[in-house]
């Protein structure tokens, strides 16, 4: 009964997000995203004539250098805070976890600090890809789906 | 048209994953966690290099590319070198966004002072 009464009065006071209004956002800024990535691939590859594959490379750099600027430059945490997963899902949210992190731990020291945590968010992106890819690519070749 | 594809898939992929972060309590590191492992997964039967096909920069804006371009690494360096290019060829394609984000990262937070 307690225990009821405790869990009701957290519910009560816990801030109440509007679902609908962020899956929105997320949808129209990652929608947008979306489009800029298109966009730039087809910059580099019908106006300074690369080929697509390498494109997609360098509109990946593209982004992260932006989101890397951006985050530095300080308006960026405004940006994600407006539209959470919209920016958070794009690869510029990995590039704004480690950016944050490198600004955030840079007063410890470039070894302590910059190095050892630099990666500390974005980490469990890399680990758990290389995992998940080694794992998945393993299950494929003894399928003999290849 | 392959805007119009670019922006419905980018944005759904989006508003999937905002629907997860506010209806649970996981953190936005547990939700790119798993866009990436679904990214590496849909490479194993070639349904992401169709989802590329269809919405070009769309899908490789997300973070599922990333994992669809570590697994589409570990089989290309499988094809060429045999059991090791599991291992060899892991990184070979999303090498360049790694990188760029470490350097660009650890220069920048030298030039930057953080601003809360």
């Amino acid at each position: 009964m307690e225990k009821n009464k405790y869990k009701s009065m957290v519910d009560r006071h816990t801030p109440k997000e509007d679902v609908l209004y962020n899956a929105i956002i997320a949808f129209i800024t990652g929608g947008i995203m979306g489009i800029i990535g298109q966009g730039l691939i087809d910059f580099y590859s019908y106006y300074l004539t690369i080929p697509t594959k390498e494109a997609t490379v360098c509109m990946l750099v593209t982004l992260i250098f932006l989101s890397c600027l951006f985050t530095s430059l300080g308006f960026f945490d405004k940006w994600v805070n407006f539209a959470k997963c919209g920016l958070i899902i794009p690869i510029t949210g990995f590039a704004h976890a480690t950016m944050s992190a490198a600004l955030e731990y840079r007063k410890e020291g470039l070894v302590t600090g910059i190095g050892a945590n630099m990666l500390k968010l974005s980490g469990a992106v890399v680990i758990f890809g290389v995992v998940s890819a080694w794992t998945f690519s393993l299950l494929r070749t003894l399928l003999g789906v290849i | 048209m392959i805007y119009l594809n670019a922006f419905l898939f980018a944005g759904l992929v989006c508003m999937i994953g905002q629907l997860i972060l506010d209806n649970t309590k996981l953190t936005p590191g547990h939700i790119t966690v798993i866009f990436v492992v679904l990214g590496a997964f849909l490479d194993v039967f070639d349904i992401y290099d169709k989802l590329i096909l269809w919405a070009g920069g769309g899908a490789l804006v997300p973070i599922t590319s990333f994992g669809h371009m570590l697994t589409h690494g570990a089989i290309m360096g499988y094809q060429t070198d045999g059991f090791m290019g599991l291992l060899v060829g892991t990184f070979d394609l999303t090498s360049a966004g790694i990188c760029a984000a470490i350097i660009l990262a650890f220069y920048l937070s030298l030039v930057f002072k953080p601003r809360d």
